[in-house]
């Protein structure tokens, strides 16, 4: 057996044997693109509405019905104003529609809890929309626009989320594990027994990272099933260019790992830098959940340091839009250099360390 | 119970899983002796020791410590012993007095008995001036008279070393079993594991453990007339021969 | 309970959390990254949606849709197609996000009160961006078309109905992020730190000195996480204070009502780090355990995204997730005023949790193994 198979079997007999953390690192992947899949989503779909009025006319009754009646809505029956205010405070409702009737007419108005901006103004959209088709049923100018949505017709969350989730598990496990691994190496000391034997640094840091590679191999064939049967992305041609890309950013993970490891010297230093560096950066400016766009210009531009970012929007367009490859050129091209120019960097504080 | 008896164990037994770390073993200690617990690496020392500590549950048997039931009284024994282990493990980043302050409060000292017992140990090791180092900057022969001063501060009924000496060169250990005569000399038993079997010279008397197993016990003037041996290495040879765990 | 061994252990332990290099600096950066730039990233509210359009019908009413639409401060129009194909390139290159067609004879249709079957197609890739502008881009649209049939004497315009937002009157989603911030500090300080910490004691082996010792297990544990639960409530102070210094944000409830939900959300989490350490032998162990607690917290807890969005069998979920309490008392509290009164279920929970996660964080730590 040669030094570098015997490095790869010591580094896997060591991870295999850590039940525990590779049972959390298999079963996580799975949970999160579940929850992300089924539970989690920005689109609001329930609102809980009451209606306050002095007394009920056909019309209001009409209106309370169609409530009633619309999946979007749980109503709550009608209340008195200052009851309705009391659970708008404590939670309980999202949204008071307020009857009024001003010389002979009926005016409405909405009530909303806008202290979640988000449900306030979606709510009082989808109430002006119920409220207007029965103010006049034969207004037309309410379904004058058909609207869908291109690519995720029935807007899946999942759609969204599986590529930012692909993204923040290969940084957390190739880098987190590699580098955390590797300076635990160097707390004990045994990395000092690896320096100074005549293996060279190379082969040293290939056995630590072939064996990382393999798991986020297997991640990836987990994460990419899962992806393409339980949350129905629409299985294309273009799966061969999501793997390899994935590749490609399974290898800049496991480089930066390496980087830390090289400047880190206690695993919770490893540690906290690839949190705070890595995980927390990665949900929040990397186009997972809020819109890169939308961020201050100068978050945008650190955005554009974030392999995650490049990573994710790649995914898009191979994965939901299954778009030709050509499309992510640049992502492509970013991601490459960044992987050569970060593992260029860590060889070369390897190296300097080994001296 | 017999008053002149510090630590008294019989069929003591530690199982992990299928593995027999210590199996069945008896032994009687008496107040003020230093007793050598001897035993290749991986022969139940420490796993035998920690039990006795109240750091681990025996796994079957019966015995007492400082006159308290090992299984149900760890917390009595506690207040009653000082133990150093095998492995550094006072903080790093406390200074010198600090750790002493630490522990010793812990064991109900009085803050001004402490000042004065930690000045009379600083004196006597030629401490002084390193007081208020980082014990992390201090070297390895001081950081293990200092972890055996914090085990020993607080005057304990018994005191537990596990290889105090490892790893030090030997004018220091010279220096450190004047200490242990020292702590003996004022009431203190000593429980000591070594595997420097010339320090087994220095013991009342002496067990040595193979195979998780006591093997023998005794002085070591009765030890080396009973295998016909010069020194104790040539009875710990003869003894550990039939060993399988090493 | 001895005070004296409590005090001497603070004492180390507030030594050691000051000599370390990391901690202090953590404590101090922590509230401020997060306070000063979570705000700025996570935002919900979404401008500057690109419309490219595809004009059929080239009308005056067309012209019209579409020079609201670029009038609106949501939506801007990146430009006018000749063709569906064309317009959809945009999207793939990433230069649009939505498409609005007009059709051919909208003018004729609508004058003639049929439905125009104006068509709008969003980019469903960015969800957000997606559906919030296919909604923008749909309301104006439909807004031209009504000011329009008021004008022409089709249709007389409807008084819309008039909103009112309470409690934040001017829709501002950083208000409804920054209270809930506090959640993700008090998540790392007072669960993830007190693990690290009691974890690494294990790893360098001065646990066992201290477990051989008559040292009791309750001063021990609470001698880690006092100088936790101070720093938490510190870190909630300072981040208060940036809520109100940089967004002008104050609360408009009982602060002690604040500091009271601190305190229980700190023992809720303190209770879990020590649970999770107890049960941990490596570092690693314990840092992906705590790992995918904080994922799974701050995704379920309704923080980032709204809980009322869940299905159902996910809402029934996060009934389970303590920070779920937490942070509808402080959005309640900063927004609406709220008081124990109006959130005693909340605060309830929060005990209760407390209660539990301490009990099983006592019954499992051991000083024998």
């Amino acid at each position: 057996m040669s030094i570098f198979q015997s490095l790869v079997k010591k580094e896997v007999l060591h991870l295999v044997r850590d039940f525990r953390t590779v049972t959390v690192v298999l079963v996580m992947p799975v949970v999160l693109l579940l929850l992300f899949g089924f539970a989690i989503s920005t689109e609001v779909n329930n609102v809980r509405v009451v209606a306050v009025t002095d007394r009920h006319t056909d019309e209001t009754r009409l209106i309370a019905d169609r409530f009633r009646a619309n999946p979007y809505f749980t109503f709550g029956g009608t209340v008195s104003y200052r009851e309705a205010e009391s659970l708008l405070r404590k939670g309980k409702a999202d949204a008071a529609v307020v009857f009024r009737t001003e010389a002979g007419r009926l005016k409405l108005q909405i009530v909303t809890d806008a202290s979640n901006t988000t449900m306030a103004q979606t709510s009082a959209a989808y109430i002006e929309g119920v409220a207007n088709s029965s103010a006049n049923a034969a207004d037309k100018s309410a379904a004058a626009v058909v609207a869908d949505t291109l690519y995720n017709p029935q807007l899946k969350s999942a759609y969204n989320f599986v590529p930012g989730i692909m993204g923040m598990i290969f940084i957390l496990i190739c880098a987190m594990m590699t580098s955390v691994s590797i300076v635990s190496e160097k707390e004990s000391g045994t990395m000092n027994l690896l320096l100074v034997s005549p293996v060279r640094p190379r082969t040293i840091i290939l056995g630590k990272l072939v064996p990382y590679f393999l798991l986020s191999c297997v991640i990836l064939t987990l994460m990419l099933t899962l992806s393409y049967t339980v949350l129905e992305i629409p299985f294309s041609a273009s799966v061969v260019h999501v793997v390899w890309v994935s590749i490609l950013y399974v290898a800049l993970a496991l480089a930066l790992g390496l980087l830390i490891s090289a400047v880190a010297s206690t695993q919770v230093s490893a540690l906290l830098v690839s949190g705070v560096m890595f995980m927390l950066p990665v949900v929040l400016m990397s186009g997972m959940i809020f819109p890169v766009e939308n961020m201050p210009l100068p978050l945008q531009w650190l955005s554009c340091i974030i392999p995650a970012r490049w990573y994710i929007s790649a995914m898009r367009v191979l994965m939901v839009q299954q778009l030709p490859v050509t499309y992510v050129l640049t992502e492509v091209a970013v991601l490459s250099g960044m992987t050569l120019a970060v593992l260029a960097l860590a060889i070369k504080k390897f190296n300097a360390q080994k001296r | 119970m017999d008053k002149e008896i510090a630590i008294s164990v019989k069929e003591l037994t530690k199982k992990f899983g299928d593995f027999t770390a210590v199996d069945r073993i008896n032994l009687q200690v008496k107040k003020g002796e230093i007793f050598g617990f001897l035993g290749a690496n991986g022969a139940g020392k420490t796993t035998a020791m920690r039990m006795l500590c109240g750091l681990s549950y025996p796994t079957s048997g019966s015995g007492t410590v400082a006159g308290y039931d090992i299984f149900r009284q760890a917390e009595e024994i506690k207040r009653h012993i000082g133990y150093m282990s095998q492995k550094f493990s006072l903080y790093e980043q406390l200074t010198v007095w600090e750790n002493l302050n630490l522990f010793a409060t812990i064991y109900g000292m009085p803050a001004k008995k402490i000042k004065e017992k930690a000045g009379e140990a600083f004196r006597t090791l030629g401490m002084e001036d390193m007081r208020n180092v980082l014990v992390r900057e201090i070297p390895l022969g001081w950081k293990q008279k200092l972890a055996f001063t914090a085990a020993t501060l607080h005057s304990p009924d018994i005191v537990f070393l596990d290889e105090p000496t490892g790893g030090v060169d030997p004018a220091t250990r010279r220096r450190f079993w004047e200490m242990i005569y020292r702590a003996s000399s004022e009431g203190m038993t000593v429980f000591v594991t070594t595997h420097y079997l010339d320090e087994a010279e220095y013991c009342s008397r002496v067990s040595i453990m193979a195979d998780g197993r006591i093997k023998a016990l005794d002085s070591p003037a009765a030890l080396k007339r009973l295998y016909r041996a010069a020194t104790m290495d040539e009875v710990f040879r003869t003894v550990a021969k039939g060993a399988t765990r090493e | 309970m001895n005070a004296t061994t409590l005090k001497i252990l603070l004492r180390k332990e507030v030594s050691l959390m000051r000599r370390n290099p990391i901690i202090p600096r953590l404590i101090i950066a922590m509230p401020v990254l997060v306070m000063l730039v979570i705000p700025l990233v996570a935002t919900l509210d979404v401008k500057d949606v690109n419309v490219a359009v595809v004009d059929n019908d080239r009308t005056e009413l067309s012209r019209r849709i579409i020079a609201d639409m670029d009038a609106s401060e949501y939506l801007s129009v990146t430009g006018c197609h000749f063709s569906y194909e064309e317009a959809l390139r945009q999207i793939e290159n990433g230069e649009a996000d939505a498409i609005v067609t007009v059709p051919k004879d909208c003018l004729k249709k609508l004058a003639n009160g049929e439905k125009p079957g104006l068509d709008l197609k969003a980019n469903g890739v960015n969800a957000t961006k997606g559906t919030l502008g296919a909604r923008y881009a749909a309301l104006s649209m439909a807004g031209t078309l009504s000011r329009w049939q008021a004008e022409q004497g089709i249709s007389p315009a409807l008084p819309g109905p008039d909103t009112l937002n309470l409690y934040n009157p001017t829709l501002n989603f950083r208000n409804y992020m920054i209270p809930a911030l506090m959640v993700v500090l008090l998540i790392i300080i007072c669960g993830f730190l007190p693990t690290l910490n009691l974890v690494s004691e294990k790893e360098t082996g001065t646990i066992e000195a201290m477990n051989v010792t008559p040292v009791g297990r309750f001063e021990f544990v609470l001698s880690k996480l006092i100088p936790y639960w101070a720093a938490g409530i510190l870190v909630v102070t300072v981040g208060m204070l940036i809520g109100w210094a940089v967004y002008g944000l104050a609360p408009e409830g009982n602060v002690a009502n604040i500091y009271i939900a601190t305190v229980l959300f700190s023992l809720v989490m303190s209770g879990l780090g020590v649970f999770i350490a107890n049960r941990s032998a490596t570092l690693l162990q314990s840092i992906f355990m705590t790992f995918a607690f904080i994922v799974i917290f701050q995704l379920m807890g309704g923080l980032f995204t709204p809980i009322a969005s869940m299905p159902r069998w996910a809402q029934c979920i996060t009934y389970a997730i303590p920070p779920r309490y937490f942070i509808e008392i402080m959005r309640s509290v900063y927004l609406k005023g709220a008081g124990i009164g109006d959130l005693w279920t909340q605060y309830a929970a929060l005990s209760g949790f407390a209660a539990l996660l301490c009990a099983v964080a006592a019954a499992t730590y051991r000083k024998r193994a």
